[in-house]
């Protein structure tokens, strides 16, 4: 039999299909209690609209693999970054045409300060791998994700960004 | 963690999730209106991030009162004059200058909120906060560079940026102005006085201002902070009718 642990690392997301949840990194823990398995996410975003069905599916794979009665919770805290998406994951991205994030920045404590120009950091455009994109917006079709293009090739893609 | 009375922490929850929740709706009022297409994904985007910071207080409101009730209940079915929201949150804008206005004001404030709610001995609210500063961090920025661009654009985009600061500059003060129930959990290290985040709020316009080569508009007395208390503007009418009414009229529907 399968572990549990493996079953729910394999589960898919919904909005990018291409990437497990373990390379996404949103799995905190794979547990049991009195004998059910409990499975501990965290959302990438608050309102993260995928994560109804991340839940419906962990708890569908858990059945199918012969664990009945699965329980998802879900905790805000330590806050997911960008960091956390596997080496996997970021390769799976690129060949799906979507830029992987770059490291996000760290920031010493106090407020925050204002970045009244977005972020200059070189995003190698996913299609033709070129350095020369730019932002279009840091608002994407996804909380997650911003839309740039490449002034070589021209093409629009999307960035997972940074948080 | 300090002792906290219950009923202070449900209060709490109602404040910070009726500001995010009021002004979500004020954001989704602007789909189909931005200017450009991709601030229509942007203002949508915000919209759900601060969404999502309400689903999550508004469901912690429920049980720290005890009661139980769910998200869908505090959105949907109080009255006007149980909602916590400051006046700023739910004021209309009508032009996006006044948008962009609304939106810097209110992300400056709310992400400086959360940084010292990061702090917080109540975890939940310290999850929450790490995550949200975060998302709001993009909102500021995003608004911050809107009022860049239109205050030093031409002098139409100027005169536009100018009417909106002074729409939304009569609602700053109650900002900044604590309920004694903000009060007691800041004493207690479980909230934040919005008292003490008036200087980097103003550090924060002054430098965006300048970068506008606008003027910050000149302070204006402070009043009391009525919005707290569940009094509201004309405006909060017509708008919980179009946020509730759907619910309302099928309350056996589900989605």
């Amino acid at each position: 039999m399968v572990t549990a642990d493996a079953v729910v690392s394999a589960v898919t997301d919904p909005e990018l299909p291409m990437l497990t949840l373990a390379d996404l990194g949103i799995l905190r823990s794979v547990g049991e209690i009195s004998g059910r398995v409990v499975v501990t996410i965290t959302p990438t975003y608050t309102a993260c609209p995928a994560i109804e069905t991340m839940r419906h599916d962990i708890t569908h794979a858990l059945e199918q693999a012969g664990y009945p009665g699965a329980s998802v919770r879900t905790v805000l805290q330590p806050a997911w970054s960008s960091d956390w998406i596997t080496a996997e994951g970021r390769r799976k991205l690129a060949e799906a045409g979507i830029a992987p994030p770059g490291a996000a920045r760290s920031r010493a404590p106090g407020p925050v300060p204002l970045a009244l120009v977005p972020f200059a950091g070189v995003v190698a455009c996913p299609l033709c791998g070129s350095p020369a994109t730019e932002l279009v917006s840091e608002f994407g079709a996804t909380a997650c994700r911003s839309l740039r293009r490449c002034t070589d090739c021209r093409e629009p893609f999307e960035h997972v960004k940074e948080i | 963690m300090s002792p906290t009375s219950e009923p202070d922490l449900a209060a709490y929850c109602l404040m910070l999730g009726d500001d995010a929740l009021i002004m979500s709706h004020r954001l989704q009022e602007w789909c189909t209106m931005a200017p450009e297409l991709e601030d229509e994904v942007a203002l949508a985007n915000i919209a759900l991030d601060l969404l999502g910071q309400a689903r999550v207080l508004l469901t912690r409101a429920g049980t720290a009162d005890g009661s139980g009730r769910s998200e869908d209940y505090y959105a949907y079915f109080r009255g006007e004059n149980e909602f916590r929201n400051v006046w700023l949150a739910e004021l209309r804008c009508t032009d996006f200058g006044q948008l962009t206005a609304a939106l810097l004001v209110f992300a400056t404030w709310r992400l400086a909120l959360l940084q010292q709610l990061t702090g917080s001995s109540d975890d939940m609210l310290a999850g929450l906060a790490a995550k949200a500063v975060k998302e709001v961090t993009y909102h500021r920025d995003y608004a911050a560079r809107w009022v860049i661009r239109l205050g030093d654009g031409t002098s139409f985009s100027r005169e536009r940026m100018l009417t909106g600061l002074a729409h939304v500059w009569p609602y700053v003060p109650e900002l900044f102005v604590p309920h004694e129930v903000e009060q007691r959990l800041a004493a207690a290290g479980v909230g934040a006085d919005p008292a003490g985040v008036r200087a980097e709020f103003d550090a924060v316009l002054a430098q965006v201002c300048a970068a506008a080569t606008l003027g910050v508009p000149e302070s204006v007395p402070s009043g009391p902070s009525p919005g707290r208390d569940g009094v509201h503007t004309k405006e909060m009418g017509p708008l919980l009718a179009e946020l509730q009414g759907v619910a309302r009229d099928h309350r056996d529907a589900s989605w």
